[in-house]
């Protein structure tokens, strides 16, 4: 396991007081490109992670059954090759951002802050002008529907309305039900936005990741290229991929690489907690050498 | 959560230098070196896995303590001049809050009068440790820069951000940033100190 994957999971609780943020005089800007730092997560903001790594999730029984049913063959049917992941990507994959806000030509107020698509996810719209979300009924889009709202000089965001789609791109799954709380913390050139997902189905509590990003004057487009579906092999009436339960082939991939159990990376909410480390005392033994997705050699080597 | 495989420096943006570092890493030597907190210095603790106690020490000192390795980080605010000496595992921190922007046409706080918004600490005068309990060092000359801010979850719980800048040439070739969050509980249950490990 690398220190990554251990941090995901090493959500500890803050004791005793603390400041809190006081209420601040005025909104901030946010505008401009953001480029992404991989400096954690490097395998999720990276290649992709591990096809059966769900350590640090807080998975519910139906989420992992549905995770374990994955194969990532699916991405070759047309009908979900261009299946954008939801909005929550923003904070789980690799691409760095572009915000800009849309402005009220009147009276100059923000009426919305648009984050950039990449090729894989949509664009986010989040609507600042005070309009209320759809009935529970509407449609689902790839987007979702966000509003935002600011507190000081943070800008929270919160999405519903988006579609199934995944957590990791492994499979572990999100529902149509799921909700999406963005926090942009901006600090001078340094932007962390945090993310907190729910979803009443097939998590048990929220799953809480943070991203970093730094202001760059390369600037990032806001829209990808297209995605233009193809055959790419799997011919229309075929079997669907996926794998029966019991069948998943992975299940043992890390835990023989990094020699952790297997109730470890089949996730769950005591694995996002420190505690956990003392269920593994006994049961890891540290692989002499790592041996797999070791981090790039430095330049020169 | 462990401490994982020699040359396991994924996502770090090393330097030569540091993989040579890493490379040798020899957790028994460390140990018996007496160097086991090597992986429990600033520039790391806050990624460890474990719980933090923070309480007010004076009006002027914020104390931080970790159940990871016992340790404990002083944040220093006001005019607070770090004392002579051989540089430590937690080094010396400044504190400042960052205030909230003031809206034009109003007066700039006095320093000091802001007391509270999102807390900026600045760390020098480390010792050398592990960025990584695997060896992936930084240098004594390394500056972290940490951000601390309080976020609220739908559900009422309380999150502590805490974004984590690295310098230091000798051995990342690049600001090495992360962050990680901290769930406020109600009571200490569950505060473990442990001591410091090389092999754990």
């Amino acid at each position: 396991m690398t220190t990554t994957k251990l941090n995901k999971i090493a959500v500890g609780a803050l004791l005793a007081v603390f400041a809190v943020r006081i209420p601040a005089f005025a909104e901030i800007d946010l505008s401009g490109s953001w480029s992404a730092r991989a400096h954690e997560d490097a395998m999720d903001r990276g290649p992709g992670p591990y096809p059966v790594d769900y350590l640090g999730i807080p998975l519910t029984e139906a989420g992992r059954a549905k995770a374990l049913s994955y194969s990532a063959s699916i991405f070759s049917m047309m009908e979900h090759e261009c299946m954008y992941y939801p909005a929550s990507y923003l904070v789980l994959g690799p691409q760095g951002i572009k915000i800009w806000s849309d402005s009220d030509m009147i009276n100059g107020k923000t009426v919305a802050w648009n984050i950039s698509a990449s090729n894989d996810r949509a664009p986010i719209k989040i609507w600042m002008d005070g309009r209320p979300h759809p009935s529970k009924i509407a449609p689902h889009g790839v987007s979702g529907f966000t509003t935002g709202s600011w507190q000081g000089d943070v800008l929270t965001s919160y999405t519903t309305h988006m579609k199934v789609g995944y957590l990791r791109r492994n499979g572990a799954p999100t529902s149509d039900e799921a909700t999406l709380t963005l926090t942009f913390l901006r600090h001078g050139d340094l932007l962390t936005v945090a993310g907190v997902i729910e979803d009443p189905y097939y998590l048990t509590e929220p799953f809480v990741v943070t991203r970093n990003f730094v202001s760059d004057t390369v600037p990032i487009r806001p829209v990808d290229t297209p995605c233009v579906p193809g055959f790419e092999g799997h011919k229309e009436g075929g079997a669907i991929p996926h794998y029966s339960p019991g069948k998943n082939p992975f299940v043992d991939d890390i835990t023989k690489l990094y020699n952790i159990p297997v109730e470890a990376v089949l996730g769950g909410p005591e694995t996002m907690y420190p505690d956990y480390r003392k269920k593994l005392e006994g049961k890891y033994v540290r692989p002499e050498k790592c041996v797999r997705n070791c981090g790039a050699a430095p330049p020169g080597q | 959560m462990v401490t994982p495989a020699k040359g396991d420096y994924l996502s770090v943006p090393i330097t030569v230098e540091a993989k040579k570092v890493a490379d040798s890493w020899d957790p028994a030597k460390e140990e018996a070196a007496g160097n086991q907190c090597k992986g429990y210095g600033a520039a790391a603790l806050m990624r460890l896995p474990g719980r933090l106690h923070i309480t007010w020490q004076d009006d002027q000192t914020l104390r931080v303590d970790t159940d990871a390795g016992t340790q404990t980080r002083l944040f220093h605010f006001g005019d607070w001049k770090a004392p002579a000496g051989e540089p430590t595992w937690q080094g010396d921190s400044v504190a400042q809050w960052e205030s909230p922007r003031v809206p034009r046409g109003m007066p700039p706080p006095e320093p000091g009068q802001i007391k509270s918004g999102d807390l900026k600490i600045t760390t020098t005068h480390m010792r050398a440790g592990f960025l990584r309990k695997n060896g992936v060092p930084y240098s004594a000359d390394a500056v972290l820069n940490e951000y601390y801010d309080i976020i609220h979850e739908r559900n009422g719980d309380q999150l502590l951000v805490v974004t984590t800048v690295v310098t230091g040439p000798m051995y990342l070739q690049q600001p090495f940033i992360t962050s990680s969050q901290f769930k406020k509980q109600a009571d200490a249950t569950g505060w473990a100190p442990t001591p410091c490990s090389s092999t754990w």
